[in-house]
């Protein structure tokens, strides 16, 4: 079976995200950025799956602007084989990251696709779906357990009431929960050793797909503030407190 | 201009969601039509045409929608969707999973889990986990859109006779089958309409020590919410974590106990009316967004809480 495992390039998840005066965005200069958190997730079962002999090669790719490629290195330093990098100048719609992992699909041919279930930054929850419903594929989304069984996926899905179960024909797109695993982190070694391995790097108009947003972005601001609270001394106060101040209880 | 709601039921009754999507699919355009896909749910059809906002409903039944997989869903979706401007439903893991498939379909760059309708093309909607609100909008001609619940109040739910039109199922997929849903039953209110919320985190140890936070929570007839790190230690189950990628919560009362407050947590609790944390780091983010905070071991501020709340006898049921 061959992987391809879809990463993203996110402002990291500890850092506190500060929006631009102008309302035009947030602020990314000289912050610190990695890979969106369920993407390593997506890359560590891959490589799961290559180290027990289920699958023979992973692909990870990426699409964005020059250091996006870092995330493809990143997961070539745990264990994936080789990497693509489709640059792309800016922040991309689900919709055309969808057309252009197509694309890529219909040439490496992949079995599976795996990718994290949602990105920390747009927070869409749209790309794995999308991609299903392009290459006319099952979709295992939000999935926190995934085993193989002949040519099947048996995959429990975290859903708002709780567990499902779904079993889905190969190929098969996956989106991976935090939960699936737990991501391991490179070895000084590895990530030497990861430089090494081809990264196969394109542009979105060489693929054919044109990227331009259908969603305008008119302003970002930040969310109303919460008034400054107190601190009670004692559970007694507290009592007090929500049911003659807040009126809650 | 028309608007699609996909209802989301569970082929007996209509999930509690779906009145909030009305209301917020309402304020797009007055002429709602609500398509209720299922098997054996006519229950759910006679509920929905009982909604005074809406003026149509369209009913598709067959086994192969009993699961509600997005793989089967989507042809009949698509197929209606040709006489609408937009198509909408909650954003939650129904919604979540299925309408990116339809948009895809439809060519359609989806707005996701919208908290406002600011004109019938332009949302307001959260990023960076909340930390931040984006304006946008969409330049599509058909506009696939889902709808935070919690920032729109539930419609009623009677009143109304629309008229109800039964229309053809769609093509059965063969690639994805259900093989069960484990659900957690319970009498408590659900987690995301309850009017109290009380969660705990990593702080509480164990599963076993929720013992001190259920009891609470049917003191004050409480939904019981979790943070991530709680869940991920296997102290209680996915389906009550509050956060970014969980559930979002907005009731009147929130109380964290153990709770940190990651950006992650806050972004499923934040919006809560009055928040109340308990932690014994007084540096703990959580105070940040707290109203009410009280630096203390939880071991002994919980059972003293139970005791100060038995003594009220005023307690809203």
């Amino acid at each position: 079976m061959k992987i391809l495992v879809a990463v993203k390039r996110v402002i990291d998840y500890n850092v506190q995200v500060r929006v631009k005066e102008d309302g035009s965005g947030v602020v990314t200069d000289n912050v610190k950025m990695s890979t969106n958190p369920p993407d390593d997730n997506a890359v560590e079962e891959a490589v799961k799956m290559k180290e027990s002999g289920k699958a023979k090669e992973v692909v990870a790719i990426t699409i964005g602007e020059e250091k996006a490629q870092e995330t493809v290195r990143k997961a070539l330093a745990v264990g994936v084989d080789r990497g693509i990098h489709v640059k792309a100048e800016s922040a991309i719609e689900p919709l055309a990251v969808a057309k252009i992992l197509q694309k890529i699909v219909d040439k490496e041919k992949p079995d599976l696709v795996f990718m994290g279930k949602q990105a920390i930054d747009d927070d869409c929850n749209q790309t794995g779906q999308m991609l299903a419903a392009l290459l006319n594929w099952p979709q295992a989304t939000f999935a926190s357990k995934i085993n193989i069984k002949d040519n099947k996926l048996e995959v429990i899905r975290e859903v708002d009431e709780g567990l499902e179960t779904i079993e889905v024909n190969v190929p098969a797109i996956v989106t991976c929960d935090l939960r699936l695993n737990e991501p391991r982190y490179a070895s000084l070694p590895n990530i030497m050793k990861a430089k090494k391995k081809p990264l196969e790097q394109m542009s979105a108009s060489d693929l054919g797909i044109d990227t331009k947003p259908r969603i305008e972005q008119i302003k970002v601001e930040e969310p109303p503030k919460r008034k400054s609270g107190i601190k009670v001394a004692s559970v007694a106060e507290l009592v007090q407190k929500l049911k003659n101040e807040a009126k809650v209880i | 201009m028309s608007v699609l709601l996909i209802a989301e039921h569970s082929n007996k009754e209509l999930r509690p969601f779906t009145l909030n999507a009305v209301t917020a699919a309402s304020q797009i355009d007055s002429d709602l039509h609500v398509l209720v896909i299922g098997h054996n749910c006519s229950d759910v059809v006679k509920k929905v045409s009982e909604i005074p906002e809406v003026k149509k409903v369209l009913h598709t039944e067959a086994p192969h929608y009993e699961n509600f997989i997005a793989e089967n869903f989507t042809p009949v979706i698509v197929k209606v969707s040709e006489n609408y401007t937009h198509i909408v439903c909650s954003a939650n893991t129904f919604g979540k999973n299925l309408m990116p498939r339809v948009a895809a379909l439809l060519d359609t760059s989806q707005v996701s889990d919208i908290m406002k309708v600011i004109s019938t093309d332009t949302f307001l909607r959260p990023i960076y986990a909340g930390n931040a609100f984006a304006t946008v909008k969409s330049n599509d001609q058909k506009k696939c859109v889902t709808i935070r619940p919690t920032s729109f109040d539930p419609c009623k739910t009677s009143g109304g006779s629309a008229e109800v039109v039964k229309i053809d199922a769609g093509e059965v997929s063969e690639v994805s089958k259900f093989i069960k849903r484990e659900e957690t039953k319970s009498d408590r209110p659900e987690l995301g309409t309850a009017r109290i919320v009380i969660s705990g985190g990593r702080g509480m140890q164990s599963g076993d020590n929720f013992k001190l936070i259920t009891a609470i929570a049917d003191k004050l007839n409480a939904a019981i919410g979790a943070s991530r790190a709680a869940v991920d230690a296997g102290y209680i189950s996915n389906d009550h974590q509050v956060g970014q990628t969980g559930k979002v919560v907005v009731p009147d009362l929130y109380i964290a106990v153990g709770i940190s407050g990651a950006i992650q947590h806050l972004a499923g609790m934040k919006e809560s009316k009055v928040i109340v944390a308990i932690n014994k780091d007084g540096e703990a983010p959580i105070f940040s967004v707290a109203d009410y905070g009280l630096e203390a071991d939880l071991f002994e501020a919980l059972p003293q809480l139970l005791e100060e709340l038995n003594k009220l006898n005023t307690i809203q049921k």
